[in-house]
């Protein structure tokens, strides 16, 4: 994390899945716990993804995924993540992806992933203890 | 090269990452963010700042990214600086700015920074003046400053923005009169969204009343336009308002001097208040002296005017 | 007319005072509740006893009346289930429409009584599966259908005439429906023949679903324009299923469910009345779709007020003449966001009761939830399991035996009266600001819906709501309890080769000549279902019957409230 200021996330929907409950109430959960948080609401590409992430210098990305698509779409997001030199962004993901998938998932660079049912104090807490120091 | 002149480097080649790493350090770390902004200051002063306030629903960001598509139509390059409210209970934001205008992220001549307020009052961030430095000195034609306008006076955005806009829509349940007089006062352009709406007419008129009885003796003429944001009706016309502003500013050096002299005071003043204060609470705080001091306070021996004008004799007695 | 007469009813009253005071805090001594307060998912404050009193001012024939007979509270057919039972329809579709097709004939051979069908996200969102949006998406969540060729595979050995198809369709209902017909017309069954409905509920995208190709009004125009089409040529067809299903899985509460989706249903009668259409001759055609959540009363109650409500509307507000347009016939779907990822055989007993809700409620038709929801496509056995649970509940539960037995209670009753309250305190408050489209611009609905979905976030991580398995009687979780289904991802590449495959073989000039005409009849504000007929009749793609309109249209620009 940057200094002593805030930290920035962006949650970000990417691809045509239009399930958003869960991306906005975590979104509203981080901002009650003192982050900044951008939202750029459905249907993002990838390169949207990224260039916003770029933009505001976040410090985090979430990802929320639910329509089964995240095989072909976060491989994208990371790699051009690396493109773009935004190597110490930690990105998380959520929604609907299988256990059979999480371990490809984290060798991609993504942190972590929380399955249905996971408390919004959980990410709020991972979020705080593995935010990354920026220099 | 250390990490700030690569920093500085890439703002004056126009590298997105590189003025996006500097906002962040002037958001967070004042002497580094200091460095920068001294490196990269005689470098500003090319860009075209606009500044752009209004109550909420009116439609402002939804104006904005069609300003910003018809500069860009003209080839003109466009930074935004969105600002949005931290919540005073839980000191988080929601940025929500930024949606409107997503689609022209991956625009290479457009780039979009959204800002939390951090409760510094009057609309802006602290640190939105320098973000707008960092993106004049990054070669952006255009900076378009969009401000909390929760509806309370945002005179702040005269400390920042050659050109200031007011966007107010019909039916808001904001009276025209509602709109502080400060913000009247400054206002260069005046714009009505939703021209669609029946009621948009009455909302043009009552603006045009106020503004009668202001603003008799300033060659600049505010003008009231009307928009259609989700149409995009009236934008060719306000952006060309918006230039003509921008050349009267250029062709009037002396109201050009005026207004950029009293931004550079008012800029000067915060900064010495600012520097002044934490130099003085520093030292009472580390000669262990800030408590007494607060004690007396509160038990009405002296009152905080009186304490700081000795602490700054004091200070100025030392150096 | 009350129920009880008023000595009667005093009697009573004193009679539960008496008890208040004697028997009861004897026995709360003893023990203690295990809450302050109970209340249902809505916020209503359930009491600890409900009597007569309760439904005082219950008046049976005029509140409550008679199967099929105004105001319809106790059901819109006469016999209800011994008559017929509810037709069990199963959702389903992924992969091409090959897959989606044998995945019918298994349902079709394993009892369920009517097909539904869920198309892939491209399809949904107007993109044939070779659009650039539609990388990693085609046949994932749904089947692809891009052309009517694929259509014909979708339905191919199954006769038309003899089942009914439901399509979970919004934006390109008008296409999907045009496609349909055709395939009918050429399996020889005509028009006037063909029964199932498209979902086609444009408005409830913009705050719910979030499918949204087109901004309010002319996604509005298009719903209508295949009402329309049906109420003249499709008579069997129910051009609409106005849901609450959506709204409800993004977080709206049932009395909020409901109101918001009877909004949409006055919504769509109204512009189906601005087309100079009667309202007998459309709205018994109109249908609608609902969730069934956990509470299993409130649910019930929920659906008997939606009858009760919407008749109640249909005939003081907009002056219905015959009996079936103020019926509401019902699809319900058993709670998706209620199922877990841990444990989730759970999942069935939660379906289950929520099924059960539905029967009692008087549903016409229900799709069960399978317990790999939380974890991916319904799987061949988790599907089956899901039929099961309808069958079991139809033939060995006995709850069918009777017509709408909840009837009395003095529980349902009441809270199927405060469900009507609650509900018309709301679309009074939507009609004051202008009606739905000016609610959705203002952000009214996405509001509401966010703030109830906070607040059940909340409750669960505070541990003020249980979620078995997942904040209590929790295991340490099997590395992946069950088998998933997996959609092939050479089903992509299929697809993209049959497109192209399409294009060189279909009449390209005579496409471009309809695409052509379909923008001219869109400009001009006509009904465009017959050019929409005419082009995928000539192998004019979803995408590019979609754009088209795109252009005319634009595209919605979602409006955030988080």
């Amino acid at each position: 994390m940057q200094g002593k200021g805030k930290i920035r996330v962006l949650i970000a929907k990417p691809g045509l899945d239009s399930h958003d409950r869960g991306a906005k109430v975590v979104a509203r959960a981080l901002r009650d716990a003192g982050m900044e948080v951008i939202y750029t609401g459905l249907r993002q590409t990838p390169e949207l993804i990224v260039e916003t992430a770029l933009q505001e210098d976040v410090d985090v990305v979430g990802l929320s995924i639910l329509s089964g698509a995240h095989k072909a779409l976060f491989p994208r997001i990371m790699n051009l993540l690396k493109q773009k030199g935004l190597i110490d962004v930690m990105v998380f993901a959520g929604g609907i992806i299988p256990e059979d998938d999480v371990a490809e998932l984290k060798s991609l660079g993504i942190k972590e992933i929380f399955g249905p049912g996971t408390t919004t104090d959980t990410i709020i807490r991972y979020v705080f203890d593995n935010v990354r120091k920026r220099t | 090269m250390t990490k700030n002149e690569e920093i500085i480097k890439g703002i004056l080649k126009g590298d997105h990452r590189s003025i996006a790493r500097a906002i962040t350090i002037v958001e967070n770390e004042p002497t580094e963010g200091q460095r920068i902004i001294a490196a990269i200051y005689p470098h500003t002063g090319r860009a075209h700042i606009i500044g752009l306030t209004g109550p909420g629903g009116a439609g402002k960001s939804t104006l904005i990214e069609k300003i910003v598509r018809e500069y860009r139509r003209q080839k003109r390059t466009v930074g935004v600086v969105a600002v949005d409210p931290t919540s005073p209970f839980t000191g988080g934001a929601f940025l929500g700015d930024r949606i409107r205008m997503q689609e022209l992220s991956t625009d290479e001549g457009v780039f979009i920074r959204s800002m939390a307020s951090r409760n510094y009052p009057g609309g802006l961030a602290k640190a939105t003046k320098d973000a707008v430095k960092v993106l004049d000195a990054a070669g952006k034609d255009i900076i378009l400053v969009e401000t909390v306008g929760a509806g309370q006076s945002e005179v702040e955005i005269i400390r920042v923005a050659q050109t200031i806009v007011v966007i107010h829509a019909p039916g808001l349940g904001d009276e025209i009169q509602a709109i502080k007089a400060g913000l009247m006062e400054i206002a260069d352009i005046f714009v009505v969204n939703k021209a669609d709406k029946e009621s948009a007419n009455k909302t043009v008129m009552d603006i045009q009343a106020i503004l009668q009885l202001n603003n008799a003796e300033n060659a600049w003429k505010p003008s009231v336009l009307r928009t259609v944001a989700l149409t995009g009706e009236g934008v060719p016309e306000l952006v060309k308002k918006l230039q003509e502003h921008g050349d009267y500013f250029e062709r009037n050096p002396e109201s050009k001097r005026t207004l950029m002299k009293s931004i550079a005071e008012a800029e000067l003043v915060e900064a010495i208040k600012e520097r002044m204060a934490s130099s003085i609470i520093g030292d009472l705080k580390s000669g262990g002296r800030l408590d007494e001091l607060l004690q007396r306070i509160l038990k009405k021996e002296i009152d905080p005017a009186s304490a700081s004008e000795k602490l700054l004799n004091e200070k100025l007695r030392k150096n | 007319m009350k129920i009880f007469d008023e000595e009667r009813m005093k009697e009573i009253k004193r009679e539960r005072e008496r008890w208040e005071q004697t028997t009861l805090p004897n026995w709360l001594k003893q023990s203690k509740e295990r809450k302050n307060e109970f209340r249902n998912q809505s916020g209503m404050l359930i009491k600890r006893l409900y009597t007569p009193e309760d439904v005082e001012r219950l008046d049976y024939l005029a509140d409550l009346g008679f199967p099929s007979e105004y105001p319809f509270t106790r059901g819109v057919h006469a016999t209800m289930y011994r008559g017929r039972l509810w037709t069990m329809r199963m959702f389903a579709g992924f992969g091409t429409a090959a897959n989606t097709n044998q995945r019918f004939k298994y349902l079709l051979k394993e009892g369920e009584s009517g097909l539904s069908t869920a198309f892939d996200y491209p399809t949904i969102m107007g993109y044939d599966s070779d659009h650039p949006m539609a990388r990693g998406e085609v046949g994932i969540c749904g089947v692809a259908v891009s052309s009517l060729r694929d259509m014909e595979v979708l339905f191919d050995g199954i006769p038309l005439d003899q089942v009914t198809t439901s399509m979970t369709i919004n934006g390109p209902a008008s296409m999907l429906l045009a496609m349909y017909t055709v395939v009918g017309d050429k399996q020889g069954v005509p028009k006037e023949k063909l029964g199932g409905t498209t979902q086609n509920d444009n408005l409830k995208e913009f705050f719910a679903q979030k499918l949204c190709i087109f901004p309010p009004k002319p996604s509005v125009k298009l719903t209508t324009d295949v009402i329309e089409y049906c109420a003249r040529h499709l008579p069997r067809w129910n051009p609409i299923s106005i849901s609450g299903y959506h709204i409800r899985e993004a977080g709206a509460n049932a009395v909020q469910e409901l109101a918001f989706t009877l909004y949409d249903g006055i919504s769509y009668v109204e512009s189906t009345l601005e087309r100079g259409l009667k309202l007998d001759d459309f709205a018994h055609r109109l249908s609608f779709f609902f969730a069934s959540h956990n509470d299993f009363f409130e649910e019930i109650a929920k659906f008997r007020a939606a009858r009760r409500i919407w008749a109640r509307i249909m005939k003081e507000r907009f002056h219905a003449k015959n009996p079936r347009s103020m019926w509401m016939r019902m699809h319900v779907q058993t709670s998706g966001c209620t199922l877990t990822s841990q444990q989730p055989h759970n999942n069935i007993t939660r379906t289950t009761v929520q099924a059960l809700a539905a029967v009692l409620g008087g549903t016409q038709s229900l799709h069960t939830n399978s317990f790999d929801e939380a974890l991916c496509l319904p799987g061949e056995e988790a599907v089956r399991v899901a039929l099961r649970t309808q069958q079991i509940i139809a033939h060995e539960s006995g709850v069918t035996n009777t017509v709408d037995p909840m009837a009395g209670s003095y529980f349902v009753e009441a809270l199927t009266n405060e469900m009507e309250e609650r509900v018309m305190e709301y679309i009074m408050e939507i009609d004051g600001m202008g009606g739905a489209i000016p609610a959705i611009e203002k952000g009214f609905f996405q509001k509401e819906i966010a703030d109830s979905a906070y607040k059940y976030q909340r409750e669960i991580d505070e541990k003020k709501r249980t979620i078995v398995g997942v904040n209590n009687f929790t295991i340490e979780e099997p590395e992946c309890p069950i088998e998933l289904l997996r959609v092939d991802p050479k089903v992509e590449e299929e697809q993209v080769a049959n497109l192209k495959k399409l294009k060189r073989q279909r009449d390209n000039r005579k496409v471009e000549e309809l695409l052509g005409k379909l923008h001219y009849s869109a400009e001009k504000k006509e009904n465009l279902m017959p050019t929409i007929i005419e082009a995928v009749k000539a192998y004019t793609t979803l995408g590019e019957i979609t754009e088209v309109l795109r252009q005319v249209y634009g595209e919605y620009k979602e409006l955030i409230v988080v």
